[in-house]
């Protein structure tokens, strides 16, 4: 079992190494930006880390857990929208970071106020 | 000379959300992937937002990424700070290896 879970890990570092190195969807990117390779593989690195936080929130044991998970999501994804402001140059991406913040911030407060009312003990 | 400062910033802050990110995925218990994530995906976040701003310079959208920065430092330990209460009251166990709980022993002392 521990060596199909090292199998699984080994595939899924494989196809992420080979869209770093790739960088498809070239349509994200201004063509004459000095430095734009530097800029793409940050972008598939945030992905590849959203994708950890996707796992977590799969694989919470508690909802504790799938609560934390959704709040770093959204914080890498104001990430993401900035590094997208940068490399294509249209500045209403930083808008959707800013709102999603917000949103962000809102839900996380109303779900652990959720899970404050759902006691085992009492 | 901006746009290079502005660059590593980002190559810092990338760095420090996929630390986090592996935090989260590793540590065995919901207070330690609090406690390793939100810091570290909170700093990796303002600083691209602050390499953002160092490379776009004054224009509405470097404006915007500084406003996003400013929020984002006070609101994410507020969340993190509700999130870990929150678990306590609803009785998520620590990790076996834990050997202090402040926060039972305030509760016991005041009930």
């Amino acid at each position: 079992m521990k060596i199909f879970r090292w199998f699984i890990g080994a595939i899924v570092l494989a196809g992420i190494f080979t869209l770093i190195i790739i960088r498809p969807l070239p349509f994200l990117f201004y063509p004459d930006l000095p430095y734009l390779g530097f800029l793409g593989r940050v972008l598939y690195i945030i992905i590849l880390a959203c994708f950890l936080c996707l796992y977590r929130i799969c694989r919470g044991p508690t909802s504790a857990d799938r609560i934390v998970a959704i709040d770093i999501l959204g914080i890498m994804i104001v990430g993401l929208c900035a590094i997208l402001t940068i490399s294509t140059g249209r500045s209403w991406y930083i808008d959707i970071g800013i709102a999603w913040a917000l949103q962000s911030f809102i839900s996380t407060l109303a779900l652990s106020k959720y899970l404050e009312g759902k006691s085992f003990d009492e | 000379m901006n746009s290079i400062i502005g660059l590593i910033f980002i190559t810092v802050g990338f760095a420090f959300d996929v630390f986090g990110c592996i935090g989260l995925v590793r540590l065995p218990d919901v207070y330690n992937r609090l406690q390793a994530a939100t810091k570290c995906v909170t700093l990796g976040t303002c600083s691209i937002l602050f390499g953002a701003f160092l490379i776009v310079g004054f224009t509405a959208a470097g404006i915007k990424a500084l406003m996003c920065l400013v929020f984002l430092i006070l609101t994410s330990p507020v969340a993190a700070h509700a999130i870990a209460r929150g678990a306590h009251r609803a009785g998520v166990k620590l990790w076996e290896g834990s050997i202090i709980d402040r926060y039972a022993e305030d509760k016991e002392g005041e009930a």
